[in-house]
């Protein structure tokens, strides 16, 4: 049967023969070739994942263990000599007041997203539709912004910061208004990318269905919060994301309005001055415990909210 | 009274919708504006005023001229030190981090099973702080070294090396979910021609791929380059402020303006100052470069 389908020379069928009978090695064998190259990529992918992982393990590991043996031997494994149970999270907590640093910067994020999310939007809005000189001239003020370093401005701000306290301030709920006012400052240093990035959306909106609107009896509000608001729902998760990321972790600008004392600041904070032996002595076990503790809600929330903050982050990039 | 627009449209008039906009100014820019100009304009500007100052506290600030800046450049500050620090830093980060990332990348757009649960790990860690990254490789490196009898602070080199090591480990994953975004944007129908024209699967990832992502490859080198130059919180829990010798720009300018001897923050500013016109320089680059890349495509 072989014999009688070899095909003559000089036929496409025969230089199709010929090219696979004197393919190199890999060739000839490409599905073999092919299954190592996928073994090899899960390898690859499997060794990184623990690499992904390794720190953070270690910490954990670190976490239930005495103090003394964590700098001097942290790759140990957990044994009657080291494990001290929990102790390091009662420590941890009661060291820093660490619930209150939590909900500070739980307070200070959410609040602060909300409002960076509804004035950036209102403000984007009106700049896009409303074309006159000041209102661009607004515009490329928020996209400056957007490259102004911290350190450039932190002096002053701690200054700005300063005429708005009262000197009556008491000392033991002062913290509140000092968050409250950290709220206004984070509404001021999202604006940027914030107003830049809705603004690249409503550029896509259609002013037709805002005519249609309006005709229908809307108010310029009602246009607003009824017709455009619901579209930009995407663009949205973007700039949450962005502004949840940046505002949750951040440090320094905590540090410098809302100082050092334990409960009232936020848990990048807490965890700085925990380090620097702020709350009494430097115990590695309870700061172990903290850096656990401050992980643990960042990557239950990733869990959750994976396929969004993956989206935003793409999102932003490209329109960043 | 905006019923009008009924009676112009059936006129038949040109409807310009930005007229009833315009007076609702108060309520929809003006809150954000009071917030950023009070707390970002200002600021900013009291930031060039101080910088020619010599600066104790607010109220007590003496005007000094170029001062500042002749002594955060003098031969003696720390300054060319830092900045060196951070070219080096900015250079080796930038090509790491894009190198591995693209090529992490390419793996997890082969269409392996489980790509989408390996691309969420690998981007984990972008979501835990600067300060707690800084802590987790401070235990984890200092604990490797001591099997040698070192720690991160012996060697300039380790300190330096240690901070890439870390930098890396948190951006490459960033980056990749750029750059797969970017890989499947690609439409198929280019990958498919250039392989029925014979082209391997290589030269089809450096003639056809690589050039279709250029504009990512350029978003991704520059948030790489201004994420180094910025980079405050991870060098500061990685490599502390007890010397100079490991500190960045960002660091350097904080210690010099609040640890400063004789409580002076006016140098401090002058290197701030500087340091925005470096960013502001880098990011001038990058929107040329990608407007350029714009019209050429």
């Amino acid at each position: 049967m072989k014999t009688q389908n070899k095909p003559t020379p000089y036929t496409r069928e025969f230089e199709v023969q010929k090219r696979r009978r004197d393919a190199p090695f890999f060739e000839k064998h490409a599905h073999a070739g092919k299954t190592i190259v996928k073994v090899l990529d899960y390898v690859i992918l499997c060794l990184l994942t623990l690499t992904t992982f390794y720190p953070i393990l270690l910490v954990i590991l670190n976490s239930f263990k005495n103090r003394y043996t964590i700098s001097k031997k942290p790759f140990d494994w957990l044994n009657s000599s080291n494990f001290v149970g929990w102790s390091n999270y009662a420590k941890g907590i009661n060291q820093s007041k660490f619930w209150n640093a939590f909900a500070n910067s739980v307070y200070i994020t959410v609040v602060s997203v909300i409002l960076i999310l509804l004035l950036s939007a209102m403000a984007a809005w009106y700049l896009t539709r409303v074309k006159t000189w000041w209102t661009k001239t607004l515009y490329y003020l928020f996209v400056f912004s957007m490259i102004i370093p911290f350190q450039m401005v932190m002096l002053p701000l701690t200054g700005v910061f300063g005429w708005l306290m009262p000197s009556d301030l008491p000392s033991d709920t002062g913290y509140l208004y000092k968050i409250f006012i950290t709220v206004l400052v984070y509404i001021g240093y999202g604006a940027g990318l914030s107003t830049f990035i809705f603004s690249g959306f409503i550029q896509g909106i259609p002013k037709e269905v805002e005519e249609a609107a309006m005709i229908d009896g809307c108010t310029t509000p009602q246009v607003f919060f009824r017709i455009d608001l619901p579209l930009l729902k995407p663009v949205t998760v973007t700039v949450a994301v962005l502004n949840v990321m940046w505002i949750w972790n951040d440090f320094l600008l905590p540090y410098l309005l809302l100082g050092t004392r334990a409960g009232e600041t936020t848990l990048p904070v807490a965890i700085q001055i925990a380090n620097q032996g702020g709350y009494g002595d430097i115990n590695m076990g309870a700061f172990m415990a903290m850096i656990v503790l401050s992980i643990l809600p960042v990557i239950i929330f990733y869990i959750i909210g994976q396929k969004y903050i993956i989206k935003g982050v793409t999102a932003g990039a490209v329109k960043g | 009274m905006e019923q009008s627009i009924i009676l112009r449209s059936l006129k038949g008039e040109k409807r310009e919708m930005a007229k009833y906009y315009k007076k609702w100014f108060p309520l929809f820019v003006l809150p954000l504006l009071i917030c950023f100009a009070f707390f970002v304009i200002l600021p900013f500007g009291m930031g060039f005023f101080f910088s020619f100052t010599k600066y104790k506290t607010i109220a007590d600030c003496t005007w000094t001229g170029w001062t500042n800046y002749a002594l955060a450049f003098s031969g003696d500050s720390t300054f060319w030190h830092a900045f060196g620090m951070t070219v080096a830093f900015v250079i080796v980060t930038m090509l790491i981090i894009n190198v591995c990332a693209y090529l992490l990348a390419l793996l997890l757009t082969k269409g392996l099973k489980g790509t989408s649960f390996f691309r969420a790990i690998f981007f984990m860690p972008n979501l835990i702080g600067g300060i707690v990254l800084g802590y987790i490789w401070n235990l984890l490196l200092n604990g490797i070294l001591l099997q040698f009898d070192q720690n991160l602070t012996s060697k300039v080199s380790y300190g330096f090396w240690g901070l890439v090591l870390l930098t890396c480990w948190q951006q490459i994953g960033y980056m990749m979910v750029i750059y797969i975004a970017a890989i499947n944007g690609v439409p198929n129908e280019v990958l498919e021609s250039a392989k029925i024209d014979g082209a391997s699967r290589f030269k089809t990832t450096t003639h056809v791929l690589l050039p279709m992502t250029l504009p990512a490859i350029t978003i991704c080198s520059f948030m790489t380059l201004t994420n180094g130059f910025k980079l405050y919180d991870q060098n500061l829990a990685l490599n502390g402020r007890t010397s100079p010798d490991n500190m960045l720009l960002a660091l350097d300018i904080y210690s010099t303006m609040f640890n400063a001897g004789d409580g002076n923050m006016g140098p401090g500013q002058a290197k701030a100052v500087v340091f925005f016109f470096m960013v502001a320089l880098i990011s001038y680059a990058q929107v040329s470069l990608s407007k350029k890349g714009e019209t050429e495509a």
